[in-house]
């Protein structure tokens, strides 16, 4: 029998379920691993009591009966996520000490599916970042070289499913937040169709791009945890879409429509934008990527080139409307009604100033600077406005691409992990790494990270996979049937290093 | 067009931020390097392109968005008042402490 920390979601809900293991013993021994490698920085909370007393109660349903597939098993949140009971920080120093009244609804759900909350886990600050190198709490490793970053925003999930701390975690995608991190960790992530998870208790970033997601080892994991997930949330998220909850493991094991099961994607169309494949892209991830694509041929898909002409566009773009909404949302912390407060002021401006000034970190001093401007009289048309037409305009370029293709593929970013420190202080290089992830973000479309294999300095490289709106059931069975005959899944990275 | 110092102040006085002197030189840097990817969007041509302020919007009728029943949904409680205020720097008797704000 393998080790405990081993165990895909899957296996640990199937184990649980043959009574071979108890919720408590999986929990303590996750405690045990989660507590000796904090060195990775992955964890902001960990929270034994609370998470043995839910993992006693899950043994005891399950003694009762219940079957669940998620019941008992353990896994943590990214700390963007209010979570009652728990401190929640967004990585900022802000809200050092915030307890939230309530809990995030996605959070709540994946609870109530039986799921034991180990913590909370560290991620850029108010999830403004692509190396987790913005967190006021320090940086997280990535478990495959620790001199080298896991990604952002989602780092500390990443991280701490990668090194098997916990089977899954959650994650928040604004603009590649769980695909990007997932994809330097060699692991598994989705980013569902905008509006699919509720934004009930997520702590605002860019509120028409943010969408939460499961992190794990498999399509599998992920299709167990996005049907507990997802779901409408009327009451709670105006833009919640009034779509019923889906059994999203119900597909991902059946070959296509017309398929046969030694050729299960026969008949899928899988696009390939040239703009993701061109002199941008490093050689080692662009290998990766044709090997899995190869792979995917195998299975039955066929490819289509396809064209994807305002991708370097997305860039500008995103970086104008995720900051001005960012200067929106963040206009909360005033130091009034929760976080922090400076401690010695002359009036109520200078408290306000003072406060945020303390609060904030640099990025997010940035990005609400740049938002401000785009915003301010005399720049609004010519920035923020002439970015949503944009905006309009990439959306378009996808649904024309659909017409040609059922998923869309390329590497997730240009590269693998870069090391810790090399873009902390340029930010516009950081920017530009998001180029494969910030223009399905902006269209609200969901995308996947894939491991495809290793690249330079044995770093993973991930696969993306994005369809149309609402179309998970595709992208994770796709995923799936690739995960079925191949292994970069189950690699993991070496113990001595952690 | 680049930013100055100048202008950076103002915006920072309209996000009610302050700068430090020595944050102030990199940060007009970084922000006019920012602006200069901005501007390949002055090309492109947006006539009669509707803005998209809402991936929703996108997605056809089958997901429009909806308005809710404006009412008062949550319980009103001085309990839940306080568990609400927990997490505010000052409160006393149920308000938000603030500094003095009229002589």
């Amino acid at each position: 029998m393998s080790e405990i920390h081993e165990w895909r979601v899957a296996e640990l809900s199937r184990q649980l379920q043959a009574k071979a293991v108890s919720s408590v013993e999986v929990t303590q021994h996750l405690l045990a691993r989660a507590e000796a490698h904090q060195g990775l920085g992955s964890f902001l909370h960990l929270d034994p009591e609370r998470a043995l007393a839910q993992a006693k109660l899950a043994d005891a349903q399950r003694n009762d009966g219940h079957a669940a597939p998620l019941l008992g098993v353990p896994m943590a949140h990214k700390d963007v996520f209010v979570t009652e009971g728990m401190p929640t920080t967004a990585g900022s120093k802000m809200l050092a000490g915030y307890q939230s009244p309530f809990t995030a609804t996605v959070v709540r759900r994946l609870m109530e599916a039986g799921t034991v909350s180990l913590g909370k886990l560290n991620c850029d600050e108010f999830a403004m970042g692509s190396a987790n190198e913005n967190s006021a709490y320090g940086p997280v490793k990535n478990p495959w070289d620790v001199t080298r970053v896991p990604g952002g925003s989602s780092g500390g999930s990443a991280a701490a499913v990668a090194a098997r701390l916990v089977p899954a975690a959650t994650g928040t995608d604004t603009g590649g937040s769980i695909r990007q991190p997932a994809a330097f960790c060699g692991i598994t992530g989705i980013k569902p169709t905008y509006g699919l998870c509720s934004r009930y208790g997520m702590v605002a970033f860019a509120s028409s791009l943010d969408q939460a997601g499961p992190m794990a080892r498999s399509a599998e994991d992920c299709a167990l945890l996005l049907s507990a997930m997802a779901g409408p949330d009327l009451d709670r998220d105006a833009t919640s879409l009034d779509v019923p909850a889906r059994d999203f493991t119900q597909t991902i094991n059946q070959p296509r429509a017309g398929a046969t099961p030694d050729k299960p994607l026969s008949g899928l169309r899988v696009g390939l934008p040239k703009e993701f494949f061109g002199a941008g892209v490093s050689t080692d991830v662009n290998e990766a990527v044709q090997a899995a694509l190869a792979q995917l041929t195998a299975l039955g898909a066929t490819l289509v080139d396809i064209s994807l002409p305002r991708t370097e566009l997305s860039i500008p773009v995103y970086y104008i409307i995720a900051p001005a909404e960012a200067s929106s949302n963040l206009s909360r912390f005033d130091g009034v009604r929760y976080g922090h407060r400076a401690a010695a002021y002359d009036d109520l401006i200078d408290m306000y100033q003072k406060t945020r000034s303390e609060g904030f970190g640099d990025e997010v001093k940035r990005r609400i600077l740049i938002g401000t401007y785009v915003l301010s009289h005399g720049y609004y048309d010519a920035y923020y406005l002439q970015a949503q037409k944009i905006r309009r305009l990439i959306a378009n370029d996808f649904q024309a691409a659909f017409q040609q293709c059922d998923v869309i593929a390329g590497p997730v970013a240009p590269t693998v992990a870069w090391h810790l420190g090399e873009k902390a202080n340029d930010p516009v290089a950081s920017y530009l790494a998001d180029i494969f992830t910030l223009s399905i973000s902006l269209a609200g479309l969901p995308g996947m990270s894939v491991p495809a294999g290793f690249g330079e300095g044995g770093m993973p490289v991930g696969l993306q996979l994005v369809g149309n709106y609402l179309k998970e059931p595709e992208l994770l069975q796709t995923a799936h049937q690739f995960q079925q005959v191949t292994s970069w899944h189950t690699a993991s990275p070496k113990e001595s290093v952690l | 067009m680049a930013l100055t110092s100048d202008d950076m102040r103002r915006l920072a006085a309209l996000a009610r931020l302050e700068l430090t002197p020595e944050a102030e030189g990199p940060l007009v840097t970084q922000i006019n390097g920012f602006f200069d990817l901005v501007a390949q969007m002055n090309a492109v041509d947006t006539t009669g392109i509707e803005p998209l302020a809402h991936p929703t919007d996108a997605m056809g009728e089958a997901v429009a968005l909806r308005l809710r029943d404006d009412i008062a949904s949550e319980p009103a409680s001085e309990a839940i008042r306080d568990t609400n205020q927990r997490s505010a720097p000052a409160v006393e008797r149920g308000l938000f402490l603030v500094p003095k704000v009229i002589e």
